[in-house]
């Protein structure tokens, strides 16, 4: 059978960028539409809160594939395009042009957006989220030395803002509502490290503040906490999570929870749609539960696996998740999920800003944290995905090798 | 434009302008020569884009730095030629560089 609708994918990010070109690596020649709400065509998130933000990578290089690769690929490309409404029984989109596109198979890789703070004053000049291009090339506009910026939220997007803007000169405050940095994401001592290290390079950290209100004329003036604290700001970012973007697909009956359900193979219980990325909730083998992840890795991978399955092939996605951050001269590798771990361990010196926190549930490694520790990262990789059970004083014995520490479980 | 030629585990040639600046694995993903995840958009955090560099071309190519090196070791079926694509930045010296591409990148 043969058939003029295209295959689309909704929503322009990693994930649909990857989807574009596995479409095409696949073998699958129909026409392909790609549907994205930003003026600009897939490209790279996480150098923004870091090189870009850092002014250290050009546009052009952000992006996944060089903007004409999509036409010359036949993959007809509609920015600054927002999908309103699924109508799966037509099987057919509502664009924010009013116009209808049909499909024979719909990708759906719409992401995530900011959460928002709603607080008093959110809407002032110079109180920035971060997600786009747009919101970076904003933040940047007033990274002047000497400025002073609020840093909202103390996770990595938060700490990563922080740290390229205390290298650049200006007077950094972080304001955290949690009791310590990283909270959802790393263990305490992990947290204390962290706190530590932004201090030692000269910001300031409030945890325990909750923010209440961004005060000034038409410009942010200062930051307000619930216990009283103002913190003097030219700017503020604010960094406090992000939510999946499920409304599309929920609001056509699909199973959502915390993102559209997928199982292995990307597919939903719809079988011409499919989901990707940011935006699912998907079965993880290695953990034994649904997650979702906020991932490039994920992005990628699941992409890569819709598309297959989109062609008829099955890939299932079965991978041990991965994350990194960059702050300062810390090169922080973390893989695998670290929920719900009875013990943290530490091998090496954190005063060295060189170690690794290892996760274990019942003596079976979940996660690791390794700051500038390629061999714990690398290694602990392979041991996550093997489930493997690994005695906590080994692994802190730096005097054996991590690879030796691997090869004596086998 | 300098060029650079990829040659896929099964002999597939890729002939490719990359320029100048930009990295060897950035060549290859934008001109979607398989083979190259570099999952990490060149971090040198996941070490997805090994190469091993043609050997003519080793001593231009420069020597890995220590993190490079640190992630290599932990890739499957490294040589003494074996580098991370991220890591070579490309320039009109390179032009005419040749690197192959390993089975696997996981």
């Amino acid at each position: 059978m043969t058939t003029s609708e295209p295959y689309v994918i909704v929503g322009a990010g990693h994930a649909a960028g990857q989807a574009a070109t596995s479409l095409r690596m696949e073998g699958y020649e129909g026409p392909i539409l790609l549907i994205g709400e930003e003026p600009y065509h897939p490209y790279q998130r996480p150098p923004l809160s870091k090189a870009y933000l850092a002014g250290e990578l050009e546009l052009e290089r952000l992006y996944v594939k060089p903007p004409d690769f999509y036409a010359s690929n036949n993959i007809e490309t509609r920015l600054k395009t927002r999908c309103l409404a699924l109508d799966r029984g037509a099987c057919q989109l509502t664009l924010s042009d009013s116009t209808t596109v049909a499909y024979d198979k719909l990708l759906i890789t719409t992401g995530t957006r900011v959460r928002e703070l709603p607080v008093t004053g959110i809407d002032l000049e110079g109180v920035h989220y971060l997600r786009t291009i747009e919101d970076v090339d904003g933040i940047q506009s007033g990274f002047a030395p000497g400025a002073h910026l609020v840093v909202v939220g103390g996770g990595y997007i938060g700490l990563e803002v922080a740290a390229v803007a205390q290298k650049r000169g200006l007077n950094v405050t972080v304001v955290e509502s949690e009791d310590r940095l990283l909270k959802r994401v790393v263990g305490e001592e992990v947290s204390a490290f962290f706190e530590r290290v932004h201090t030692e390079e000269g910001v300031k950290i409030l945890t325990g503040h909750q923010v209440s209100e961004f005060s000034g004329g038409s410009k942010i003036e200062a930051v307000k906490c619930a216990n009283g604290t103002e913190i003097r700001a030219d700017m503020a970012v604010v960094g406090i999570g992000i939510v999946p973007n499920q409304e599309l697909a929920q609001d056509a009956g699909l199973a959502c929870d915390n993102g559209i359900l997928v199982d292995a193979c990307c597919r939903t219980e719809d079988p011409k749609i499919f989901a990707a990325g940011d935006c699912t909730q998907h079965p993880n083998e290695v953990f034994g539960r649904l997650v979702r992840l906020e991932s490039v890795h994920n992005a990628l991978e699941q992409a890569k696996t819709a598309a297959a399955a989109m062609c008829g092939n099955e890939k299932p996605y079965n991978q041990v998740p991965w994350f990194w951050s960059d702050q300062y001269d810390l090169k922080l590798q973390i893989a695998g999920l670290n929920q719900g771990y009875d013990e943290l361990v530490v091998r090496g010196q954190m005063e060295e800003r060189k170690f690794a926190a290892f996760y274990l549930k019942d003596g079976q490694l979940l996660a690791v944290d390794a700051v500038n520790s390629v061999p714990e990262y690398m290694v602990s990789r392979k041991l996550i995905a093997d489930r493997a059970m690994i005695p906590a004083d080994r692994l802190a014995d730096t005097s054996i090798p991590m690879k030796q520490v691997a090869q004596d479980l086998k | 434009m300098p060029k650079v030629t990829y040659i896929e585990f099964d002999g597939t040639e890729h002939q490719v302008d990359v320029a100048s600046g930009l990295s060897v694995m950035e060549g290859a993903v934008k001109n979607m020569v398989p083979g190259i995840d570099a999952d990490c958009g060149g971090a040198c955090a996941c070490a997805t884009c090994h190469v091993y560099v043609d050997p003519e071309w080793k001593d231009k190519t420069g020597e890995p730095n220590e993190m490079e090196t640190s992630m290599l070791d932990f890739a499957e079926e490294v040589k003494d030629n074996s580098r991370l694509s991220c890591q070579i930045k490309m320039s009109d010296d390179l032009d005419g560089l040749t690197v192959r591409l390993p089975e696997s990148q996981h």
